[in-house]
């Protein structure tokens, strides 16, 4: 079904997955700049984009008081390298780059990995509000992950297989989340979790100057921002593997619904992202344990039982 | 490699955590030494299942129960290092000595 | 290659961990023992546990992160802004630090292991899970039971003391 490719792969990871986040960067500004109501041609946005990108590349780097650079600077790098490992086992039609046996498990480690990569960036420069930033994402990843790792367990117990593979050849009949709903609306919601966006970008607020952002500029802004561009396009990839049968589909060949399927999918996560206000951590706490937990754990139970009378 | 490289590797990793634990003050850095021995002992396990253990998952089991014990260890110490100083401003161990009385 | 990736890794592991007492911050004992951790679960994929492997990455970046927190929380000098020495009774460490891994080393070259040769199941990661959910499943019971315990311990340890130290010797008072 899917196979590895060869190591060459590795190369095509970050266009294919960089060209993608490109897309919904320029999805999202047309949809901002048409609630201001400025102009949102294609063209306009286009230019828009291409001009902060440049501006951010030649832009000075900001330095501060006794900052721990060593810190700083592994943890900006580690967000978008962490999207590109997690990207590695996705399934692009009929091919990943590594179809990991335990894929999922690593889809998972490499998405924690933003938390020891956030905590680090907001610890490095030294300053309050990067730090107030550093730690909303310890707290936020704590309330998400839980209901995420449940919704993980779910597609894999359906499938009987850590393998994203066999995961979506076990959707051959009904795609996961037509069956699962829980456990797929729960992870799209922690997908804006690890990418600290949309309702859940407190990690990175305007009520603190843009915490883990506030002290960044420059390059190191940049790759900050495509990192967690980068994570949210890497989420709603796996989202399809996950729970919309990956490459399956009529007539299309199989990488033109894994396409069009992560486009979609990408589409729902930024319009959520534009239209739903900040949900503020110690409200969502709660809900995320008391309520999204239980429900996860109910949909894991009902995959178990549909996986045993198989 | 062999069992046996793979073993000094893990009796490394278990004497420096052993170095940590006994020279540190502070309880949470005396746990780093703690969860340094404990990563030790994962090696030494895995190695065994590699090269000993003909594919038994024994080995595998006592990986699973360092990993644990690993979790429990420092969250156990995490609230005790709460308590004692939501009691008396302390986190270090010597300040703690009169409490073997 | 699997000889140079041991040895690199190896190096590595050790190092970090040596770097986890040698370094001022807090911040960066945390993550170098992190980066000790890695390349432990490094070696444990070389020997094919893949799983183990992942899961101990997953366990040991968490539980990192939450200890960084716990570390700047607690320590007086976080940053390593102003070096201090932080430890006690360094020599004797020093020297039973030597001394265990000594005897471990003596102890590793001169036990004949048994000779069976490496040995790889086709599926590791699913003979974990069939042990733990038959023949170890006493294991896994006790740890779930274990790890439950934990968490009501460390609330209660770690939440406001008892509730007349919060109420009152009447248990009438405002908690606070």
């Amino acid at each position: 079904m899917v196979e590895s490719a060869s190591l060459w792969a590795v190369l095509a990871v970050l266009p294919l997955l960089g060209g993608a986040a490109v897309v919904a960067v320029c999805a999202d500004r047309a949809l901002a700049a048409r609630a201001a109501g400025q102009p949102y041609g294609p063209r306009t946005i286009a230019a828009g984009v291409g001009s902060d990108t440049a501006r951010l590349l030649v832009g000075q780097r900001r330095t501060t008081l006794a900052p721990d650079r060593l810190l700083w600077r592994l943890g900006l790098i580690a967000v978008p390298t962490a999207a590109v490992l997690a990207a590695a086992v996705i399934p692009f039609g009929r091919w990943a780059v590594d179809d990991l046996g335990v894929g999922v498990v690593w889809f998972n480690g490499m998405e924690i990995a933003t938390w020891a990569a956030l905590w680090a960036a907001g610890w490095g420069p030294n300053s309050v509000l990067s730090l107030v930033g550093g730690y909303r994402m310890v707290a936020q990843g704590l309330a998400y992950e839980l209901p995420h790792m449940f919704a993980l367990i779910g597609a894999a117990t359906a499938a009987g297989s850590l393998q994203v593979g066999t995961i979506v050849a076990h959707q051959r009949h009904l795609w996961f989340a037509v069956w699962m709903p829980v456990g797929f609306v729960v992870y799209l919601l922690s997908v804006l979790g690890f990418s600290f966006t949309g309702p859940f970008d407190q990690p990175a607020g305007v009520d603190v100057a843009g915490g883990v952002f506030a002290e960044v500029a420059g390059p190191d802004r940049l790759i900050l921002a495509a990192g967690r561009w980068l994570l949210l396009t890497a989420g709603a990839a796996m989202a399809v593997p996950l729970f919309l049968g990956g490459g399956l589909g009529p007539v299309l060949p199989a990488w033109a619904w894994s396409t069009v399927k992560t486009f979609a999918v990408l589409g729902v996560l930024v319009g959520v992202r534009r239209s739903v206000p900040t949900v503020r951590l110690e409200r969502w706490m709660p809900v995320a344990w008391t309520v999204l937990i239980p429900l996860t754990i109910a949909q894991d139970l009902i995959a178990a039982l549909v996986a045993v009378s198989r | 490699m062999s069992l046996e490289v793979f073993l000094l590797l893990a009796a490394a990793l278990f004497s420096v955590g052993v170095y940590g634990a006994l020279s540190q003050q502070s309880i949470v850095m005396l746990m780093m030494g703690l969860e340094l021995m404990l990563n030790g002992i994962t090696v030494a396990a895995a190695a065994f299942w590699y090269f000993i253990g003909p594919g038994a998952p024994s080995d595998q089991v006592v990986v699973v129960v360092a990993v644990v014990a690993m979790a429990v260890e420092m969250a156990v110490g995490f609230a005790v290092t709460t308590a004692i100083f939501r009691a008396r401003d302390v986190d270090m161990t010597d300040m703690a000595a009169d409490l073997k009385e | 290659m699997g000889a140079v990736a041991f040895w690199v890794l190896a190096v590595a592991a050790v190092a970090c961990a040596v770097t986890v007492f040698v370094v001022d911050s807090m911040a960066r004992a945390t993550f170098a023992l992190l980066a000790s951790f890695l390349f432990g679960a490094g070696e444990i994929i070389l020997l094919g546990l893949d799983y183990l492997g992942v899961v101990i990455v997953v366990m040991m970046i968490m539980e990192m992160v939450i200890m960084a927190v716990f570390m700047v929380m607690y320590m007086m000098n976080p940053a390593g802004l102003m070096p201090m020495s932080m430890v006690h009774n360094q020599r004797g460490s020093l020297l039973t630090a030597g001394t265990v891994f000594a005897s471990l080393a003596a102890g590793i070259f001169l036990v004949p292991w048994p000779a069976r040769g490496p040995h790889r199941p086709a599926d590791p990661t699913f003979d974990l899970g069939k042990s733990l959910m038959g023949p170890h499943m006493l294991t896994m019971m006790l740890l779930g039971v274990t790890l439950f315990a934990t968490m009501v311990v460390t609330v209660v340890l770690a939440s406001q003391q008892g509730r007349y130290d919060r109420l009152g010797d009447d248990l009438k008072g405002k908690a606070r």
